[in-house]
């Protein structure tokens, strides 16, 4: 029985320590520079935050999801080429209130506050276009309709919408775009000329064959963001899927448009949908500020529980710090950003955290008025108190699973608090407070 | 059990205010955020202080961009609602805004196409709905051992309309403080308080209701339904409302401490969670006896 006792003793102890260790942890990690550091959300680093709509709408059904991904890391790509520190780049779809389905791509990118700058960034899609050589007939006459719009043009009439509808005489698109290309690389000739090498992947190589194939003799433009650079003759079918520009380049616009070309053509149109732009200002100290509020709530928590419930308050009071103690631990080990919103998720957590250990110390209070030992009331109250505990908490995490699917990224993060801060509070309610009070009362 | 004794006079009451809170937000029909309505909104300082409003009112053509609203911000500060705008537009806006030598500077933005601003209403709706609905059946299949004595759909309707009250109850505070006072507008951080109360607003109901639940698995079978109830609540009460006292304690902590952007939310959560305390008192429990088809004394 002595032995017994000393054991529970030992353990409560054993889990103070670990508690106090785990708190030393959380408290030494947050320095600057740490990559243990808690993750702030845009609204609290300062940031912009951009939701473009992709547009589907040509994409084979079974392969939206493909080509999103695809999207997803093109964007992410080029992101990093800006040199933005973690940004973030995700796939979003959107069923309700929308006709249909309207896939989303959020892109946020901490501490870019010239927006304009990140959506040139972004927008900047190097359009690769292979062009065969239009038929000769068509073309005089595309070359005679120019000739009659210019005459009309110098005769003052308006001549903007036939402008628009005029084609490109010399050349017409082929299917072979830079959405074949697997890679791309500077090279040098024999003469110390730099070009560009593409390789294209099996699909493209064997669209580069046909029209290799039916060209011979004709020239093949590359066309860059609409302009041509390059009209190589053909000189007969290639088939290795291998081609050259050769534009005159100085071998650093090759690199240039190799890296462009490597990072890719968005595989998907995009449309920007929505922009949000965060100043630093408006969450330079909410940290801070959550740190005091968490402090503060907390105190004066601690402090209600110990004048109503005394000795089994206190115990409550360590059990929240505990509490406090294994939340911060999973919001580091996991990165979950921290928003404006998540903090106060957290802060309103230690107020529902408490609430099992109420339960239970109520329950215990009246087995202790229906003349049982304090140690059987103390096994009946955590064993009676459990299905209430139970039954409550199961309903407020389906509230937090319906809220994480409603939030914007900004909401997500307090769903997430909230999710975790449930799981956290029975742990320390039924594992913690127990083995604590066991030690007291046993 | 005095509250069971006089649930006419509880009941009456409580409904008088929920149908107060309904009135006054169709009545005064409070400002949606641009989240919810599609638009631009541009936030800023000028160096110096800021002209009037009337003044700046005359900077933006209206036939241009739309009609809009200012609203100023102490002594420096700015906000400006407008319609969806270009990138184009936004420039030219930020151009027109400045005071000759008096530079507005923008310091946050935000511009929201309209369909994401229908997605978010409409998922705002479905997602109250939602838990409404997932919590009634929870309610209803948790509370199944209560069935012999009394329907356990019963204590899920009983459940919900507490919650419906939870939630009008700060819905028409929030009315009341955007009529009078500027900045008070539903944004997504309203409709997640909306949905914080409702998810824990139910705990304290479910506290008494599982004592119901053990009484009616203990109790005698000459205890009327009605007594029976009234016993559960005075043995449950205090805890009820100590369970939510720590959480409104928590919510004013960061109301007074926490950071700007979470003010509103901190009290919304402050004035629903004391609804959700005393409706789960005074709502739940004489409301599941009025439903329950008891004989009552």
């Amino acid at each position: 029985m002595l032995f017994n006792m000393a054991k529970k003793r030992i353990t409560a102890v054993l889990l103070l320590l670990l508690g106090v260790g785990l708190g030393y942890l959380v408290y030494s990690t947050q320095a600057p520079g740490s990559k243990w550091n808690f993750k702030l959300g845009l609204d609290l680093r300062g940031g912009s935050q951009l939701i473009y709509k992709a547009d589907v709408s040509k994409i084979v059904l079974g392969e939206v999801n493909n080509s999103l991904d695809a999207l997803r890391d093109v964007i992410e790509r080029r992101v990093n080429l800006f040199g933005v520190t973690e940004p973030n780049v995700q796939t979003q779809t959107a069923n309700v209130g929308v006709v249909g389905t309207e896939h989303r791509l959020l892109v946020e990118l901490p501490g870019v506050t010239d927006i304009n700058a990140a959506i040139a960034l972004i927008g900047q899609t190097p359009t690769l276009e292979f062009k065969t050589e239009r038929d000769p007939g068509e073309r005089d006459l595309i070359l005679k309709q120019i000739e009659d719009i210019k005459k009309k043009q110098e005769e003052g009439k308006d001549v903007s919408a036939e402008i628009a509808n005029i084609k490109d005489p010399y050349y017409v698109d082929t299917e072979l775009t830079g959405r074949f290309l697997s890679r791309s690389s500077v090279e040098f000739s024999q003469t110390g000329q730099p070009y560009v090498s593409l390789q294209f992947n099996d699909e493209g190589a064997k669209l580069f064959a046909e029209i290799t194939k039916a060209n011979i003799g004709k020239t093949v433009a590359i066309y860059l963001d609409g302009q041509p650079i390059s009209q190589p003759t053909v000189q007969g079918e290639i088939t290795g899927g291998q081609a050259q520009i050769t534009g005159g380049f100085t071998p650093l616009e090759a690199k240039q448009l190799a890296g462009r070309l490597n990072s890719g053509a968005l595989p998907i149109p995009i449309e920007l949908i929505a922009t949000n732009k965060i100043g630093a200002t408006l969450g330079e100290g909410a940290f801070d500020k959550g740190v005091k509020a968490a402090t503060i709530g907390y105190a004066i928590m601690a402090i209600f529980l110990i004048l109503w419930y005394r000795l089994p308050g206190f115990v409550a009071a360590l059990a929240l710090a505990f509490y406090s103690v294994i939340v911060l631990v999973i919001f580091k080990s996991f990165g979950v950003t921290l928003t404006a919103a998540g903090i106060a998720g957290f802060i309103l957590s230690l107020g529902m955290a408490v609430d099992a250990n109420v339960l239970i110390f109520e329950r215990m209070k009246e087995e202790k008025k229906r003349g049982k030992l304090p140690s059987a009331a103390l096994e009946e109250g955590f064993a009676r108190a459990w299905t209430s505990i139970r039954d409550a908490n199961i309903s407020s995490f389906i509230t937090a699973v319906i809220l994480f699917w409603f939030g914007t990224s900004l909401i997500k993060g307090f769903a997430l608090v909230w999710m975790i801060g449930i799981g956290a509070s029975i742990i320390s309610a039924v594992f913690i407070t127990k083995r604590f009070m066991r030690a007291i009362y046993s | 059990m005095y509250v069971i004794k006089h649930k006419n006079f509880f009941l009456g009451v409580i409904g008088a205010l929920m149908l107060g809170a309904l009135l006054l937000t169709f009545l005064w029909k409070p400002n949606f955020s641009i989240e919810f309505t599609g638009g631009s909104l541009i936030e800023g300082v000028y160096t110096e202080t800021r002209p009037p409003v009337d003044t700046i009112n005359t900077y933006i053509p209206v036939d241009k961009y739309g009609a809009f609203k200012l609203q100023p911000v102490g002594e420096k500060g700015l906000v400006v609602r407008l319609r969806t705008l270009s990138q184009d537009e936004h420039g030219q806006v930020i151009g027109l805004l400045s005071d000759g030598t008096n530079i507005f500077t923008e310091t946050n933005n935000s511009t929201i196409g309209p369909s994401i601003g229908r997605e978010l209403r409409s998922k705002a709706i479905l997602a109250i709905a939602f838990v409404l609905i997932l919590i009634i059946i929870f309610v209803a299949y948790a509370f199944r051992s209560a069935g012999r004595v009394v329907s356990s759909w019963k204590f899920g309707i009983s459940v919900i309309i507490c919650l419906i009250h939870d939630i009008f109850v700060p819905t028409g505070i929030f009315v009341i403080l955007s009529h009078y006072f500027i900045g008070y507008e539903i944004d997504p951080l309203f409709v997640t308080a909306l949905l914080a109360i409702l998810g824990y607003s139910v705990a304290d109901t479910i506290v008494v209701f599982d004592r119901i639940r053990e009484n009616i698995r203990m109790g005698s079978s000459k205890e009327t339904f009605e007594n029976l109830v009234g016993r559960s609540l005075s043995e449950t009460y205090v805890r009820s409302i100590n369970t939510s006292l720590t959480t409104v304690l928590a919510s004013l902590a960061i109301f007074f401490f926490g950071g700007e952007a979470t003010k509103h939310f901190a009290l919304m959560l402050a004035i629903g969670i004391t609804a959700g305390t005393y409706s789960s008192i005074l709502l739940a429990s004489p409301l599941l006896v009025l439903i329950s088809g008891k004989k009552t004394n």
